[in-house]
């Protein structure tokens, strides 16, 4: 489940009156002819307002650049450096990776103790799993690492494991830290609130450039770059937690004689534990989201395989070592959750005190017997190559195949879409003057939000054309609108469909489950071998990742409705398709419209993955800034991404909230 | 069972303390790794050398353009396979932030335009630029019509095929991909298809013992090309001339390396590997689907001879 990206509602907008002509009476549509006309002319009049002229560029970008590198090198105080202080750091984080390491695959060398052998591993996951949640789970949890194991991804994941389950309690800690401090102080939340919301709304890769200025290559850059990415989620559902805490529970635990500190582990946090693991969940989620991101940084295992796997055209290769992060994934979620909603064990009250820890002791006994099974044969350590399997050659062949006998019917579809359709939208989008789009902008936002609204948009917009990124911007936002279209064409009916019926509901939301698991990495190879190198390869593998929100959002606010407003539109004499269309859709619109939303966040995050096919966007730009260790360029596109995110926010928001007042819901 | 489990280890302990005590350092020595597959198996080959002798060894992987500072700073150590074509400007840099050069390899390296060899059947002369040239129209797609399409590499591999197009007038469009897996996707593709396609490609990689095809020639590049506007087939423009054609590949190394590990410091010197063996390593792979790890053992037992004289 991913979390709703949700920006600050916005105030309602004091109402914009002027005593001759109020500007709101004016139609929309008015102004925009007037601002396109205006903007026409300008532009007519000086080259600068189409093209911002490159010596006017604000140098932000290589000031950052050059920040960083004194920041990395030179910046200190006396002869303490920032430099020793990242390094003092990593080696700090070092010391948990370390030992994780040593457990799960690497062993003490000098002592010459051996790892963990794989089948102490799954049968401690089995019993993990029965300890919090009984047998289903337990079967379900040792499956899915044996999977690692008989799929040959055995080192490889535990190497992603070593990372994820160092990552996710920092994550966890930090998220809970930050989140209680901006509860108690109204400063801290605002400050800390807008960064979270700017924090999510950048793409991961942006974060990697100056993860590496400070810390470096390997295990540790990789660390902290997940857990910036991860935290966030975290602390918001802290918030939320605490604060949706009901009074009568507070009160009581103040009348019992708390004190603070008591309050707040003893009544509040318990109070709020399903928020809490909400959000736990969240981190887990953006944890292996990472895995593969994290992999370019030096961060080894199953992420680091797969790209190089892509590298050499083994796509069954990638997909195998795809499902192996999903498994990762789906038992850390499971077992959390499971841990999160397990009954108090009344039953093991006054039995023995081996009946109450039998979990410990069946743990015990497993170690013993496995590590006795490793020390006689070899294979209970690491399973050897000849009793793994792989399906990865014969689902090459497959693509192989498909790719060949559908690329005739396909050829002529792409290509009268992308030279009918998507090239011309291309160059008709990069001809509009910048003058216009703040305009434009600036009035829906007067209109939708009000002056706030309508100060902030033009302010992003602007700040994206002087510092120098206005063309990638432009041809970001064509790529992400034309899939967000179709992702709603999509969504919208599937979302539909589901909640229409549970037996459609249930594996379309294990398909949406798996796709935003799934690294979207591998998407794009299928897709090049369709589609070739071009706009719609972008397109279609944005598709893949960001229709889920767009089906899931949609499905769910259909099946909040109540029960009771379709019964009245039917007793109404409401025909199924004026129910839809008059009751359902206008009473799930707040949830639609999150739906979108999300769509489009997704949608400008993969902006950063489809760059791998070939672009000229903001993706490509923060791609491109890794290697070149290039810190102005990766921040400043990723910030611009997260601009055009948050103007669309904003914009639907506005939208969304007139449209519920008008239809009055919500 | 305890008790096994316990004489196993202390077993275990004894029989490794003479190998590790011979060492200079207990430090792991970290090997950079990249994302193809003779880089990987050529690194594997050289840990399991240093390993023999008992040195601790860790592998990292790194981004091709950024692991030489990372090498310059010490925080990773070797790398066995250094590419002039694409890391020229990043290798001297690097020389220049403190990194070592660790020697060159006997094998040669190549980057250019390159057509599979079915090409050949509808464009006979397409081995050489103005061959290719003259059958421009087999190569166009719906967006770059009416010329053809050249499918470039990553923009910022140091080359700049729109600029080389242009001096050398040639009816092509450059289209750059992301990532090198890009360009293999659309080969097998095309190649399944026998659909002409011309792209970026180099050599040694195991590109050649999946696919039949050989590279474009251009003008053999000297330094009049990019300065003189008279050099070359136009008269008017610099830098119409292709790549190197037989272009160095190296080993790079942390400067503190020599004093860290004297032993294996020789054995990275030492390591000199040809054409042949490095398309054999990545065969190992690639063709015949062995992990990184086992196609580098094979490796070392294949040459023994060469192995044991980097190892003296």
């Amino acid at each position: 489940m991913s979390q709703p990206f949700q920006m600050p509602r916005f105030l309602a907008a004091p109402r914009l009156l002027s005593p001759r002509l109020s500007l709101a009476q004016v139609p929309l549509i008015w102004q925009f002819a007037v601002i396109i006309a205006l903007g026409l002319a300008l532009s007519a009049l000086w080259g600068g307002a189409l093209r911002w002229p490159e010596a006017w560029v604000i140098p932000m970008r290589g000031w950052i650049t050059r920040f960083f590198e004194w920041l990395g090198e030179d910046a200190g105080i006396g002869s303490y450096k920032v430099r020793d202080l990242t390094r003092f750091l990593a080696d700090l984080l070092d010391q948990p990776l370390t030992w994780a390491e040593y457990l799960l695959y690497r062993g003490i060398r000098p002592l010459d103790l051996p790892p963990l052998p794989w089948v102490s591993i799954v049968l401690g996951a089995a019993i993990l799993g029965h300890w919090v949640g009984g047998w289903r789970l337990a079967l379900f949890s040792a499956s899915c690492l044996l999977y690692l194991a008989v799929f040959g991804l055995w080192r490889d994941g535990m190497r992603t494991l070593t990372i994820v389950i160092v990552a996710v309690p920092f994550a966890v800690s930090i998220g809970l830290w930050l989140g209680i401090w901006a509860v108690r102080s109204r400063r801290v939340a605002a400050v800390v609130s807008p960064m979270f919301d700017l924090m999510q709304a950048t793409p991961h890769m942006a974060y990697l450039v100056p993860v590496v200025i400070l810390f470096g290559f390997g295990q540790v850059p990789a660390l902290i770059a997940t857990v910036i990415f991860a935290m966030p989620p975290m602390a918001r559902c802290v918030i939320l937690a605490l604060q949706t805490v009901p009074p009568e529970i507070t009160e009581a635990g103040t009348m019992s004689g708390c004190t603070p500190r008591q309050l707040l582990w003893k009544v509040q946090i318990p109070a709020g534990k399903r928020i809490l693991m909400l959000g736990v969940n969240q981190v887990v989620m953006q944890t292996l989201a990472m895995v593969v991101i994290a992999s370019l940084v030096g961060a080894t295992g199953l992420g680091q395989q797969l790209l190089t796997s892509l590298q050499q055209l083994k796509l069954g290769a990638a997909v195998e070592q795809g499902l192996g992060i999903v498994m990762i994934a789906i038992v850390l979620d499971r077992v959390t959750q499971a841990w999160a909603n397990r009954p108090t064990d009344y039953a093991a009250r006054g039995r023995s005190w081996r009946f109450r820890h039998r979990h410990a002791l069946a743990f015990g006994a497993a170690l013993i017997v496995s590590f006795a099974l490793a020390a006689l044969f070899k294979e209970a350590s690491v399973l050897p190559k000849r009793l793994t399997v792989t399906f990865g050659t014969q689902m090459d062949e497959a693509v192989r195949w498909f790719a060949k006998v559908s690329y005739d019917y396909i050829q002529p579809v792409r290509d009268f879409i992308t030279v009918e359709m998507l090239i011309p939208l291309r160059d008709f989008c990069l001809a509009v003057p910048w003058v216009v789009v703040v305009g434009l902008v600036g009035a829906a936002g007067l209109r939708l939000g009000g002056r706030g609204t309508a100060l902030l948009c033009m302010g992003l917009v602007l700040g994206i054309v002087l510092f120098g990124f206005w063309e990638p911007a432009v041809l970001t936002v064509y790529l992400v609108f034309s899939a967000v279209v179709i992702c709603v064409c999509i969504g919208l009916p599937i979302g539909i469909w589901a909640s229409r019926s549970p037996r459609v509901a249930r594996p379309v939301m294990a398909i949406c489950d798996t796709l935003q698991t799934f690294p979207s990495f591998i998407y794009l190879i299928p897709v090049i071998m369709l589609l070739k190198v071009g706009d719609l390869s972008n397109i279609v593998a944005i598709l893949a990742y960001a229709t889920v929100p767009s089906i899931r959002y949609t499905y769910l606010g259909l099946r909040r409705i109540p029960d009771v407003t379709i019964e009245a539109a039917i007793a109404n004499g409401a025909t199924p398709r004026q129910r839809l269309f008059k009751v359902e859709l206008p009473v799930a619109l707040p949830e639609i419209m999150l739906g979108l939303n999300q769509t489009i966040m997704m949608a400008l995050s993969m902006v950063a993955i489809t760059a791998l096919i070939g672009s000229r966007d903001l993706g490509q730009e923060i791609y491109r800034a890794l290697p070149t260790a290039d810190t102005g360029r990766g921040i400043l596109a990723g910030l611009s991404i997260a601009a055009i995110g948050i103007v669309a926010d904003r914009l639907i928001q506005g939208w969304a909230n007139k449209r519920k007042k008008h239809l009055g819901v919500g | 069972m305890n008790h096994t489990r316990i004489t196993a280890i202390a077993l275990c302990a004894f029989g490794a303390m003479p190998a590790l005590a011979e060492v200079e350092s207990d430090e792991p020595i970290i090997i950079v790794q990249n994302n193809w597959t003779s880089q990987l198996v050529l690194s594997n080959v050289l840990g399991q050398m240093l390993e023999s002798k008992g040195y601790t060894v860790e592998y990292t992987p790194s981004d091709s353009q950024l692991q030489f500072s990372a090498l310059a700073n010490g925080d990773m150590h070797v790398q066995v396979e250094a590419w002039e074509g694409s890391m020229k400007a990043a290798f001297e840099k690097g020389l220049e932030d403190g990194m070592v050069d660790a020697g060159t390899h006997d094998a040669v390296t190549r980057e250019e335009w390159w057509i599979p060899n079915y090409v050949l059947e509808v464009c006979p002369k397409a081995g050489t630029w103005e061959g290719l040239n003259a059958c421009a129209d087999i190569f166009k797609t719906a967006e770059t019509s009416p010329k053809g399409r050249f499918l470039g590499p990553p923009a910022d591999w140091g080359k700049n095929y729109a600029a080389r197009i242009e001096a050398l007038n040639m009816d092509f469009v450059a289209i750059n991909v992301g990532q090198a897996a890009t360009l293999w996707a659309e080969l097998q593709s095309a190649y399944d298809r026998e659909e002409p396609i011309v792209l970026f490609n180099w050599t040694p990689n195991f590109i050649e013992s999946k696919f039949e095809g050989q590279f474009v020639d251009f003008p053999e590049p000297e330094p009049a090309c990019f300065e003189d506007k008279a050099w070359g087939p136009n008269p008017d423009a610099t830098g119409d001339c292709g790549a190197p054609s037989s272009a160095w590949l190296k080993k790079a190394a942390w400067s503190g390396m020599a004093e860290e590990w004297p032993g294996a410091w020789s054995v990275v010197e030492k390591m000199n590997v040809n054409n042949a063996q490095i398309a054999r390593a990545a065969l190992l792979v690639d063709v015949d689907g062995m992990s990184q790890e086992d196609a580098a053992t094979q490796w070392i037992s294949e040459n023994q001879d060469l192995v044991d004289s980097w190892l003296k």
